[in-house]
């Protein structure tokens, strides 16, 4: 029983969720990891350093550049014989292409799964986490998304795994990559960040968000939003933490003007300290954090600014 | 931190690409020499409101006597659609949806909001995003839409599968997580959410797109349209007429509660609060 994990990864390296993926493929036995894309070198000398990673396929081909989803899930199915589990991290290209690779196998994927039980079964958050299924898989073959906040990621150092190139076959031209606009952002990523700071509706205004900037600045955080945040226009989705948004689970996880609707809850409880700061003491935010501090954002953000700096 | 763009897209001519005459403007001229028939599937799931709960015996989610209504994401798809009919784009709007009888109420919805008419595939059977994708295709295979819109997610079981397997077994294109299409001739230009921010293909068409949180806000449906929407026609069908199997996949062993967090202390002061966070839980 062999699985095979995609990989994402940037200039720093396997991107944090990959390396939980991986870290979910080794509770099942023998793993192998797969970067697909052009000009791989590095990544696949990052690949090959994780621990519990025995071999590493590299795809080069200028068809798999942005990993398309119609490409690399062609790829992945060209790749699938030779494994029993097929993993890849809940994120948007997780997500993109591996039910793709599901159907075209004939699988139902199981997404976004928690826990590993045993090789066929899995748990997995239901109704915005507000109910965990164990799921049994009677497939052949078992095509997976890993939530990153449930498996405590593999080092990206400490293995020594051998690569091996993959000859890409024909790829299907459907799509094509126009461009990308990415935030340019020094803080870390939401979903690898330790500690994160997101602000909700209680902002009032997109410009109000960096209140939130010296805060993230002193604690060396990740800024995101609840979804209220994101419908009123006041930052971009890609800070949306929640159910339909990114699932985080910090060190520390801060509110600040944050009901805490359960479409949010589902992408934060797991943090392992909640701090919330809202106004209205009744909120249900204050039901699930550690430290609730009643109080006017407004006042309470440039004071505790003030107070983080002194300290 | 400004908003890059306006929360409501329509069909949006991509700024990076060079403008097409007669796309926005002068479309209908479009939809005549590429006549566009949309597929929609809409799900019907509990309420977005509905604080659901876990049923004692461990065996799902308890969904007796719980408001239910159009997946929200489906609700999305749906506007979209009727936009780009309004556009002059696309020619026809078909809702469809799987499941028990009451579906049909949900499919009337998508009627209310502008779709012309619906498809229902009956079934009391659970149905899994793969068995979803197979009958979908089977009624993609006969309609011929151009075009397949879905929600990037059901808020009940939150698989965040059924279009990109949809679009895997007609062999189609995808542009998953909508936050901006644009029709252009034979093509679909799909800006997409994605964890670093957006990204924009250029997608063959037939092609499946599922919508984000952004792409636009779904209308309330009219009182007239509503009256109207009951003479529109509901074609009904079973999967077995569609030939398809739809045995679940995957067992549900057990259904549990989520481990519970117990409420924590409230601080009186942003002091107390940064002691705390140093000393106590030693975070900071």
């Amino acid at each position: 029983m062999t699985s095979l994990v995609l990989l994402e990864f940037d200039d720093s390296g396997i991107k944090q969720p990959s390396r939980a993926a991986v870290a979910a493929a080794t509770q099942l036995g023998e793993t192998h990891v797969l970067v697909a894309g052009v000009n791989l070198g590095a990544a696949a000398a990052a690949a090959a350093k994780l621990p519990g990673v025995a071999k590493v396929l590299v795809a080069e081909n200028a068809a798999l550049d942005h990993v398309l989803a119609e490409p690399t899930a062609a790829l992945l199915v060209a790749l699938a014989p030779n494994y029993s589990h097929i993993l890849a991290a809940t994120t948007a290209v997780g997500k993109n292409i591996l039910p793709r690779v599901a159907a075209l196998l004939d699988v139902q994927p199981i997404s976004d799964i928690a826990a590993v039980v045993d090789a066929d079964t899995f748990v997995r958050p239901i109704y915005a986490g507000n109910g965990m299924a164990t799921v049994k898989s009677s497939d052949g073959k078992k095509v997976i998304t890993v939530r990153g906040a449930s498996f405590d990621p593999v080092a990206a150092e400490g293995g020594n795994a051998a690569t091996e190139n993959v000859t890409v076959g024909d790829m299907p031209g459907l799509s094509k990559f126009v461009s990308a606009e990415l935030s340019k952002s020094e803080r870390p990523e939401l979903t690898a960040a330790r500690v994160v700071v997101s602000g909700g509706r209680g902002m009032q205004a997109g410009e109000n968000f960096k209140l939130l900037d010296p805060i993230a600045d002193k604690l060396g955080a990740a800024v995101g939003a609840s979804r209220a945040a994101v419908d009123a226009g006041f930052v971009p989705n890609e800070y949306q933490v929640g159910q339909t948004g990114k699932i985080v689970a910090p060190e520390l996880y801060v509110a600040v003007g944050i009901s805490g609707a359960i479409q949010h809850l589902a992408g934060m409880k797991d943090s392992k300290v909640i701090v919330a700061i809202n106004k209205d003491e009744e909120a249900p935010i204050f039901q699930v954090a550690d430290y609730g501090l009643v109080a006017d954002l407004f006042n309470a953000l440039p004071e505790l600014a003030a107070e983080l700096e002194r300290s | 931190m400004e908003r890059r763009r306006q929360p409501v897209a329509g069909l949006i001519v991509a700024h990076n690409l060079p403008v097409r005459e007669g796309i926005s403007v002068n479309s209908s001229q479009e939809a005549v020499r590429f006549p566009m028939k949309i597929l929609v599937p809409v799900k019907r799931v509990v309420d977005y409101n509905v604080k659901v709960r876990v049923k004692a015996d461990g065996s799902g989610i308890e969904t007796n006597g719980v408001k239910m209504s159009m997946n929200p994401f489906d609700e999305i798809a749906v506007e979209e659609a009727v936009r780009l009919k309004e556009k002059g784009v696309a020619t026809e709007i078909i809702a469809v949806s799987l499941g028990v009888t009451q579906c049909q109420e949900t499919i009337r919805t998508a009627l209310a909001m502008g779709a012309d008419r619906g498809i229902l595939v009956e079934t009391d059977a659970e149905l899994q995003p793969l068995a979803v994708a197979k009958l979908l295709k089977a009624i993609a295979d006969q309609e011929q839409p151009k075009l397949i819109i879905l929600g990037k997610q059901a808020i009940d079981d939150d698989m965040s599968a059924t279009g990109q397997m949809l679009a895997a077994l007609l062999g189609w294109s995808q542009g998953t997580f909508a936050s901006k299409v644009a029709v252009e001739g034979e093509r679909l230009i799909v800006t997409r959410e994605v964890d670093g921010g957006l990204e924009t293909v250029d997608l063959a068409l037939p092609s499946i797109i599922t919508t984000d949180l952004r792409l636009n806000e779904p209308r309330y449906a009219s009182l007239p349209n509503i009256m109207k929407a009951r003479k529109k026609p509901i074609d009904t069908k079973k999967p077995a007429d569609l030939g398809v199997d739809v045995t679940p996949r995957l067992q549900t062993l057990k259904v549990e509660e989520p481990p519970k967090r117990k409420a924590g202390v409230k601080v009186g002061s942003v002091a107390e609060l940064v002691e705390k966070l140093k000393n106590e839980a030693k975070v900071i």
